[in-house]
């Protein structure tokens, strides 16, 4: 209480033209915790590698003119034979570099995980915004649905679908989007359905705007804040998914090879100690959910909407 | 001279939170005799929940008795070891608190928490405990004991709660009660039932009680001393018909104005302006001095507990003395 | 207490019904049923033999009809690959996946309880944000990396115990266990500890979500006002109320521990229906996967059946409420 005061106070004094917006108000907010600040640093860190990792990497792991077998299981630090290229976090079985190949992988994981997420949130917030605006039997019976898809595990469904649908980057999007749309869904009718019980929206339909004009316009910007949420937690959550998919074999292609792939084709050489091939992309995985997860937690404590896990 | 049963010495508890130091009671000394009831008298915040269960150790982190004594038959709780002073809560002294609807463990059966309660003091059975519960239930004045003993919490009505809540504090016969409000959020008709049931448990067994308060309606018909609290501290002591009649302190003076009554039905009531302070960051001096109408430059310091006749005392250095026009007269002319 | 099961139970088979439905209906709207659940070695002869036992040559209606009974009688076809019922392989497997998922269990509330509870208690202290930070890490380390570390750090480096398999097992009433022999828990340990750490996080914090809310309750200070000892507050009071959702969400992540068992079980080799699933679908023997989704569906809408139940043992107010309804 106080504390808002002083911060309003304070920031009244500091300059007439900086006025608090809402979005001053939720930055403020955000940085204040040093957990935070740092995952959304190491988060700003982690996407510029996935989307510049062809300039970054050291080599380019999959251009078979450059990866030689003769530099295969290098422990961490040594040099290649040619001696023009020295293995920080050693080499796979092939001979590849294994931080070029996270930086690879690191952009497939990510961008997997965050291209089902824009996909199942779209999915998600149009059926969910249907549910809550016209109610009745189509919210009975999306709603139905939903509970019945989330009474159910992710990997299991994912599995189902990906032994239905077979292999590919395509089928692991639809597994993933398949998977993810009913919590967006659940989410933004639970929003909704507050947001259209207030004047504002009696006041658009006395106005008579289409339909589509007050979803879309009037209720949808209104139940962004708790998407947000749902958004970056989920994408953590088909991050971790796509690479346990990965892992059992049943996700990307070798040719695509994401993060669970990479920790996957390690295993057999680390019953004979070979660590490295498995344990940096599991830490690289590991870093990736963490610092988004921990991003999500703090937007959700800012934004504060209402939520139940 | 007999040593009261509770004596509380300028106690000082406060709360250490992150924006400062709450001063929830800052200075406060009365005393219970044996079978006396005590109405701690004040609005909500002015420190008199905070000073009951300073009373009785229940003071959670960050808050923290800071100074004072308190001496219950010239013990000293305050120092006392925690297995000593667990030993005495529900054993010598038992609290009441206020929401009925919340103060029973709404998984546990009454009889579970009856007999623990027994146990946890005395070395017996659980039957003889299961016997003396059914006994309380009955004194307190419920009908069908045993049913109602394998009974949970929520098929029990508010006042029939708070029977049980009285029936718990008095399974072993305590000293002492501390009753937090009890009757606050029941019916009137009930309400009446419980102070009834209340007065004449104390008469009958000797108990000392303190009844925490904000109805002066409830402390008229109960207590037989008053302490009114403001701020953390207490303004005023007296008996029940002195500070009633004759209040001194301008707070209980207004306090007193502000309950309806039916002799100045039709004008309006006298209202205290302004609001309890907050007791983070008090000013120094007398802490009612923003709203008192006879506050003066002197008030800007703390005003010391003055003696008016004997057990008669108040903090205030304009107090509303003999000689002042009394209470109804002010009032009358106020209305005009 | 019976109108509530028998209203429960009635319930579950309205599930089951329109599971089996959807089922149904999935297999034929995915693909053709002749092509999913016939081997595609199998020569003329052999797929009409298959298509009249399993009526594919009957209209929609009689074919559901033909697909529930036979589910009735335990046949959902055979395996491709082992030339066996595939219900007969789940069933062999399923004691396994279940000792794990059991296990995994035991040690997610066993560990996790006291240490949300205590974290709750406590929840400024350095071993509770310690527990905390640790419950943030057990959410997001993925549970097949998890595994993959385990077997390199105790069965790799430090040798105390088997990286993979079950070890020996003995019967117990017609089922193989492994936690009744010493090279049995062996085994047991690693997978069961993987399996547990995403859920152990998960009550962690439900327990400590809980504690904190309870303890802020006026009956727990009423209970201290009766001058009960801080052991009793503790682990009746404040325990029995916290339990409530615990038991209702580890109840309903029983069948999420089950789904996950799948990878797990793949990690450590564990011979359980997960890694047949797994097989299976690598294998593209889809009898067997149609087989595991049935009875998934039916050990979750089992699982959530006697949940409620449990859940209406422990809070006394929501069996009233039902009574009474």
């Amino acid at each position: 209480m106080s504390a808002t005061t002083d911060h309003l106070a304070a920031s009244a004094l500091s300059s007439q033209a900086r006025v608090e917006t809402p979005f001053r108000r939720f930055v403020s907010d955000f940085f204040e915790s040093k957990v935070a600040t740092g995952a959304c640093v190491m988060l700003s860190v982690i996407i510029f590698i996935a989307l510049f990792a062809p300039l970054i990497s050291p080599q380019n792991p999959y251009d078979l003119a450059v990866v030689d077998v003769m530099n295969a299981r290098l422990e961490p630090g040594e040099q290649s034979w040619s001696g023009d290229l020295t293995f920080v976090l050693g080499s796979d079985g092939a001979g590849r570099d294994m931080l070029s190949a996270i930086f690879y992988g690191l952009r497939i994981s990510l961008s997997v995980g965050v291209m089902s997420g824009i996909i199942a949130m779209i999915i998600g917030m149009v059926v969910g915004l249907m549910a809550a605006y016209f109610g009745g039997r189509t919210d009975t019976v999306i709603m139905r649905i939903v509970d019945l898809q989330l009474s159910f595990p992710a990997i299991l469904i994912a599995l189902v679908l990906i032994a239905i649908l077979g292999k590919g980057v395509d089928k692991v999007i639809i597994a993933l989007v398949t998977v993810q749309w009913a919590y967006y869904a659940r989410t933004v009718r639970g929003s909704a359905l507050v947001e259209r019980r207030k004047e504002y929206i009696e006041a658009a339909t006395c106005l008579a705007l289409s339909h589509r004009r007050i979803v879309f316009r009037h209720l949808l910007p209104n139940c962004l804040p708790p998407m947000i949420v749902v958004g970056t937690l989920q994408t953590a959550h088909a991050i971790s998914l796509e690479a346990t998919l990965s892992f059992l074999g049943l996700g990307l292609p070798q040719t695509e090879p994401s993060l669970g792939l990479l920790i996957a084709n390690g295993f057999e050489y680390m019953l004979s100690g070979k660590y490295w091939i498995s344990f940096f992309p599991g830490i690289a995985l590991l870093v990736t959910i963490v610092t988004i997860n921990l991003v999500g937690d703090q937007l959700r404590d800012v934004l504060n909407p209402r939520l139940e896990r | 001279m007999i040593t009261p049963t509770l004596e509380v010495a300028n106690l000082r508890t406060h709360f250490f939170t992150k924006n400062g130091v709450v001063k929830a009671v800052d200075g406060i000394s009365f005393k219970v005799d044996e079978g006396e009831v005590l109405g701690l008298v004040g609005e909500s915040g002015s420190g008199k929940t905070v000073t009951g269960f300073s009373i009785i150790g229940l003071v959670d982190p960050p808050g923290e008795v800071v100074d004072g004594g308190i001496l219950f038959h010239g013990r000293n709780l305050v120092e006392l070891p925690d297995e000593e002073m667990r030993d005495l809560r529900g054993s010598k002294i038992a609290m009441i608190f206020q929401d009925p609807m919340m103060t029973l463990n709404p998984v546990l059966r009454i009889d579970t928490q009856m007999v623990e309660a027994v146990r946890a003091h005395k070395n017996v059975s659980r039957d003889s405990a299961y016997q003396r519960a059914r006994e309380t239930l009955v004194a307190v004045g419920i009908a069908s004991p045993d049913e109602r003993l394998k009974a949970y919490p929520h098929q029990f009505s508010g006042g029939m709660r708070q029977r049980v809540a009285i029936a718990i504090a008095l399974l072993n016969e305590p000293d002492l009660i501390i009753a937090d409000e009890p009757t606050t959020a029941l019916d009137v008709t009930i309400q009446a039932q419980i102070l009834f049931e209340a007065q004449k448990l104390c008469r009958r067994t000797g108990t000392a009680m303190i009844w925490i308060t904000h109805d002066l309606t409830v402390v008229a018909g109960l207590a037989d001393r008053i302490c009114v609290m403001y701020a953390g501290r207490d303004v005023e002591h007296g008996s029940v018909d002195e500070v009633l009649d004759t209040p001194l302190h301008p707070y209980t003076y207004g306090l007193i104005g502000s309950v309806p009554s039916r002799n100045r039905r039709g004008r309006p009531l006298h209202q205290i302006p302004g609001m309890t302070p907050s007791l983070l960051n008090l000013p120094p001096g007398c802490a009612f001095r923003d709203r008192c109408p006879r506050a003066t430059e002197v008030c800007m310091e703390q005003p010391p507990l003055a003696p008016h006749g004997p057990g008669r005392t108040a903090r205030c250095f304009h107090p509303h003395v003999n000689g002042d026009k009394s209470r109804r007269a002010e009032m009358e002319a106020e209305s005009k | 207490m019976s109108v509530f099961i028998i209203r429960r139970l009635l319930q579950a088979l309205v599930v089951i019904f329109l599971m089996s439905l959807i089922v149904f209906a999935g297999i034929n709207i995915v693909g053709d049923p002749v092509d999913l659940l016939i081997s595609p070695e199998a020569d003329q002869a052999e797929i009409e033999a298959t298509i009249r036992r399993l009526g594919l040559d009957r209209p929609w209606h009689e074919q559901y009809g033909y697909f529930l009974l036979n589910a009735f009688k335990g046949d959902l076809g055979n395996s491709f690959i082992f030339a066996e019922p595939a219900l007969k392989l789940i069933l062999q497997r399923m004691p396994a996946t279940l000792e794990l998922a059991f296990a995994a269990m035991l040690i997610a509330v066993v560990f996790g309880i006291p240490l949300g509870m205590y974290a709750g208690l406590k929840p400024d202290s350095t071993t509770s944000k310690t527990i905390m930070a640790g419950s943030i890490l057990g959410f997001s380390l993925p549970t097949f990396w998890v595994g993959l570390m385990l077997i390199m750090v105790f069965a790799v480096m430090l040798g105390w115990l088997p990286s993979t398999g079950r070890g020996d097992t003995t019967e117990l009433l017609g089922i193989q266990v492994s936690f009744l022999t010493w090279d049995g828990i062996q085994h047991l340990i690693l997978p069961a500890f993987n399996l547990a750490l995403f859920k152990m996080s998960l009550v962690i914090r439900l327990a400590r979500a809980g504690t904190k809310e309870v303890a802020l309750q006026d009956y727990i200070k009423f209970a201290r006002a009766k001058g009960l000892s801080s052991r009793r507050v503790v682990l009746v009071h404040v325990a029995k109320n916290i339990m409530i959702p615990v038991v209702t969400v580890l109840g309903l992540e029983l069948g999420g521990v089950i789904a996950f068992a799948v990878v797990t079980e793949t990690v450590f080799a564990w011979p359980g229906m997960g890694k047949l699933l797994i097989d299976s679908i690598q294998l593209l023997d889809r009898p067997v996967v149609v087989a595991y989704l049935l009875i998934t569906v039916f050990m979750f809408i089992l699982i959530n059946l006697v949940v409620d139940i449990l859940y209406s043992i422990l809070d006394p107010r929501v069996r009233l409420k039902d009574v009474k309804a």
